[in-house]
């Protein structure tokens, strides 16, 4: 078999479940549908499944945040740490670039670029926190940047409401962001789209790299599978963890940039924040969009796309509330979690069997045997 | 079967246990044979407990002692076999069957909720209640009665987590006993106890024995076994070697019981040249991990010189993983020091060991050794990915990662489905441990640690293995090897430490010692009160 072929099945093997996982996500969201209002259902479906590509600049101006949040979960997911702050990290993001746009005046282009540095700053602030915490007293990081995430948000509300110059206070949100500090549209004509769809993109393509191809995502990948390993191996997992943190929450933050500063003529939405004590949802959207592209940069960008077009499809599907995109995202969630194991229980029969033939071999001592009893102990211990 | 031994004494006292009065047996393992995949943990073990005896389980690590309990405590399912109780076949599925039996266990490491206090413990599961109250009172009342009947003296209120590990102990017996247990199963249970506390266990076990209560006692500490207990089965490698009648025989005899004799892999090895010194340690202690305030390794000092194999014996468990551990770097030393090639290396990172050349074929090859979801190449450089060799601004240069693992491959016979691409779990346990011994052999070093580096591997393999480390020695590197196999150690060492309970207990000449006399300082029966002066000669 030759390397290239073994590569396609790889990428199949990899996406597959995926792929199942929509599809079965897909029927479980009709089935609700035809539950809640039967008459509307096939039309319903229908425009969820094909209304997103009459307006793919949208699909792609909402895609554009869910890639950087997701980006951020995924990558600090592949060093096993679970990076559920994105949406604290994004919403400081957003307003480090809002505060720029607002308070710092500065021609262009050097402006927006500058707003994009400040919530790459500020996210990865929001990162380095609980990445500080978990490298050095070993707390885990699940717990510090859920609260952080409401640290982060009070704080950045507080803030917004106390500034006269972007406050709005009778309509409870900012000002719109000034039209020379807005990323530059591409397409033109109060297009959606716009330069920041290009830079998530690039961005995912490097951290590709960077995982797959440097001896930084070497380390990052071999902690991820195995901690005790890279230990061994003389990895140093203190400052690889920090520096996983501040890259996760520097792309959750630009994430919140390239929304605030993208000009849209969708109503309603972008170019302003409203401050009323809510979590970003993009961080917990990049948290099943990380998953469903199985942590792996390129998939993020297919699953943030595919994301955000059921979403568009689910707000113009008549008769049903754009929630109803939230639950088929919930089902579709869920299945790539259960193809995931039913994959991993395939490959570990195949892989029992190989070593079931290779018995000769393979001659277990039985202490080896008592791996459950051990296992328990090491839970204990840590 | 190799290891089958020619003690008549065995036969004899099968011959009378079997005249023996059904009516006395209350529990009968007859035929246990349970089966992991890849082996028999269990085969055909017949064990019979009389009605107030004491009696051993004796064996190696990994000879099925811990399996057959769990047999009996319904933890397993047997493949074949049956238990009988008073002469009952008796179906035991789980843990709860063998309490509604009167069967209780005492495990090596203690089951208590840290933050419950003693008397919440006990009670656990079987807690006295009216109406969905739970009536403490009545419950206080009757372990107090237990604990003063048989002298097991205990603090009711105190949390577990500020108890000593003796109480900690006392509490479990004391569960049992609440059960109103008649077959207790004591796992190890000197193993965390001090000597003071060890005494004062074995007469409260030998006071059980006197009120009718049966004792299974598992331990592979052979002057316990000759203190307290009236007969002992032996295990070796699954199977039963025999039942003795204790008084009828020496330690030097059960010792060779459990261990057998019969394998003799030579190897071929000049005698060695030894040169200057590349390890030195010097009073090295390493605090406890399951135990608080006690220490695995206890002011332990050894050398090791270029060109000679030196090789720690002991029975697993008594602190040759800490010091190895700390050797290594995985865990901190707490006192004493570590000398590479004249560099002091206490607290050296792993990266600065590795470098100052040190090398390491775990213990644990899954847990440290591999990256299980990397490819094979990638497992060849995991402490080498950042050398100029395999990495330029950054980034890894595959192609030399590659080329490199290729040649090891060949060199070191790793087979494997897809060569260098071949993702390691996917290969078999014999070759996953011959690419760690590979890369390590390989890397730049002047100090070899090997742990176990045959365990669960075939014959030829290790053979392999046993080979390498020999042209390591004559190639003028200082090899430390730990292992749990006395055969592997008579015929590797150049010199033998045995280690005991922390402690280096005596220095030996492989060739001018025997199996028994190791066996003996392994177990604790015998030690030189000077090894230690010995040792760092």
């Amino acid at each position: 078999m030759n390397s290239n072929d073994r590569g396609v099945k790889k990428l199949l093997l990899g996406i597959l479940p995926s792929l199942a996982a929509i599809a079965i996500g897909l029927i479980f969201g009709f089935i609700v549908m035809l539950a809640a209002a039967p008459a509307n259902a096939l039309s319903g479906f229908g425009t969820v499944l094909t209304r997103g590509f009459t307006r793919m600049a949208d699909v792609l101006f909402y895609a554009t945040p869910i890639i950087m949040t997701g980006l951020s979960v995924g990558f600090a997911y592949r060093m096993g740490l679970f990076n559920i702050g994105a949406s604290g990290q994004y919403t400081m993001g957003m307003f480090c670039a809002m505060y720029a746009a607002f308070m710092l005046p500065m021609p262009r282009p050097i402006n927006w670029i500058v707003c994009c540095l400040a919530a790459i700053a500020g996210g990865a602030l929001w990162g380095a926190i609980p990445g500080i915490f978990k490298a050095l007293l070993n707390i885990n990081e699940v717990i510090t940047s859920i609260m952080f995430n409401y640290i982060g948000m009070y704080i950045v509300d507080e803030l917004v409401r106390n500034n006269a110059v972007m406050y709005v206070a009778v309509k409870a949100r900012t000002n719109y962001i000034p039209e020379n500090v807005q990323l530059p549209s591409i397409g033109g004509g109060g297009s959606s789209l716009n330069i920041g769809t290009i830079i998530a993109i690039v961005l995912a393509v490097l951290l590709f790299i960077v995982l797959f191809k440097t001896t930084f995502g070497y380390e990052l990948r071999a902690t991820g599978f195995n901690k005790f390993a890279a230990k061994y191996a003389g990895m140093n997992s203190r400052r690889n963890i920090i520096l996983t943190m501040i890259i996760a929450g520097a792309l959750a933050g630009l994430g919140g940039a390239l929304y605030i500063l993208s000009p849209s003529s969708i109503q309603g939405a972008s170019m302003t924040y409203e401050p009323i004590n809510v979590i970003a949802e993009e961080g917990f959207n990049g948290i099943a969009v990380a998953l469903l592209g199985c942590s792996h940069p390129i998939g993020i960008v297919f699953s943030a796309i595919f994301v955000s077009f059921i979403q568009r499809g689910g707000t113009a599907a008549v008769a049903y509330k754009p929630e109803i995109i939230d639950v088929m995202i919930a089902f579709i969630i869920y299945f790539s979690a259960f193809a995931m194991f039913v994959r991993e229980l395939v490959l570990g029969k195949r892989r029992r069997k190989r070593a079931g033939n290779a018995k000769p071999e393979g001659n277990i001592t039985a202490d080896e045997i008592d791996a459950p009893m051990i296992e328990l102990d090491i839970d204990k211990e840590e | 079967m190799p290891g089958t031994l020619n003690c008549p004494l065995i036969d004899r006292h099968i011959g009378r246990k079997e005249r023996c009065g059904l009516e006395n047996n209350i529990i009968e393992m007859l035929h246990i044979t349970k089966e992991f995949p890849g082996i028999v943990a269990n085969d055909d073990i017949t064990l019979t407990i009389r009605k107030g005896e004491i009696h051993a389980l004796l064996g190696e690590n990994g000879a099925g002692k811990s399996t057959l309990m769990s047999v009996l405590f319904g933890l397993y399912n047997p493949e074949q076999g049956e238990i009988r109780m008073n002469g009952q076949a008796v179906n035991i599925s789980n843990p709860n069957d063998a309490t509604a039996l009167g069967i209780g266990m005492v495990h090596q490491h203690f089951k208590l909720v840290e933050c419950f206090t003693v008397l919440e413990n006990i009670i656990l599961g079987v807690e006295p209640a009216k109406a969905g109250f739970l009536r403490i009172e009545e419950a206080r009342a009757k372990v107090m009665s237990l604990s003063e009947k048989y002298g097991l003296q205990i603090d009711p209120d105190a949390r577990i987590e500020d108890i000593s590990v003796g109480m900690q102990q006392r509490t479990e017996i004391l569960k049992m006993l609440y059960r109103d247990n008649d077959v207790l199963i004591f796992d190890e249970p000197t193993a965390v106890l001090t000597p003071q506390e060890i005494t004062e266990l074995m007469e409260i076990i030998r006071s059980f024995a006197a009120e009718g209560k049966s004792i299974l006692f598992i331990s592979h500490k052979l002057n316990e076994i000759m203190a307290v207990a009236d007969r002992c089965t032996v295990l070796r490698k699954g199977k039963c070697v025999g039942t003795v009648d204790v008084k009828a025989v020496t330690p030097e005899e059960l010792s060779r019981m459990m261990v057998g004799r019969d394998v003799q892999l030579k190897v071929e090895k000049s005698k060695a040249h030894p040169g200057g010194v590349i390890l030195d340690v010097q009073k090295l202690s390493v605090p406890s991990k399951t135990h608080k305030g006690k220490r695995s390794v206890k002011d332990v000092s050894f050398k090791v010189h270029s060109g000679e194999i030196v090789c720690i014996a002991g029975i697993d468990g008594n602190g040759q993983t800490e010091l190895i551990s700390a050797l290594t770097g995985l865990e901190r030393a707490s006192a004493g020091s570590i000398g590479l090639c004249g560099n002091d290396i206490t607290r050296a990172s792993i990266r600065r060991r590795s470098k100052l050349g040190m090398s390491h074929i775990p213990e644990d090859r899954h847990k440290h050794g591999l990256v299980l979801d990397f490819s094979l190449a990638d497992n060849m450089v995991l402490q080498r990915y950042w050398q100029p060799e395999f990495e330029r601004g950054g980034f890894i240069r595959r192609a030399k990662i590659r080329e490199y693992s290729d040649e090891l491959i060949k060199k070191y016979d790793v087979r494997s489905g897809e060569g260098s691409d071949s993702i390691v779990r996917s290969m078999s346990g014999g070759n996953q441990q011959k690419a760690i011994v590979a890369r390590e052999m390989d890397r730049e070093h002047s100090l070899l640690v090997a742990v176990q580096p045959t365990r669960g591997l075939d014959v030829g393999a290790i053979e392999y293995i046993h080979n390498c480390i020999v042209r390591e020695r004559d190639g003028g590197a200082a090899v430390l090897l730990i292992s749990f196999e006395l055969d592997e150690v008579m015929n590797l060492a150049d010199r033998i430490l045995v280690m005991h309970g922390g402690e280096i207990v005596g220095e030996l000449d492989p060739e001018r010692t025997n199996v028994r006399e190791v066996g003996l300082y392994m177990a604790g029966s015998k030690r030189d009160d000077s090894a230690e002066t010995e040792a760092m000669a």
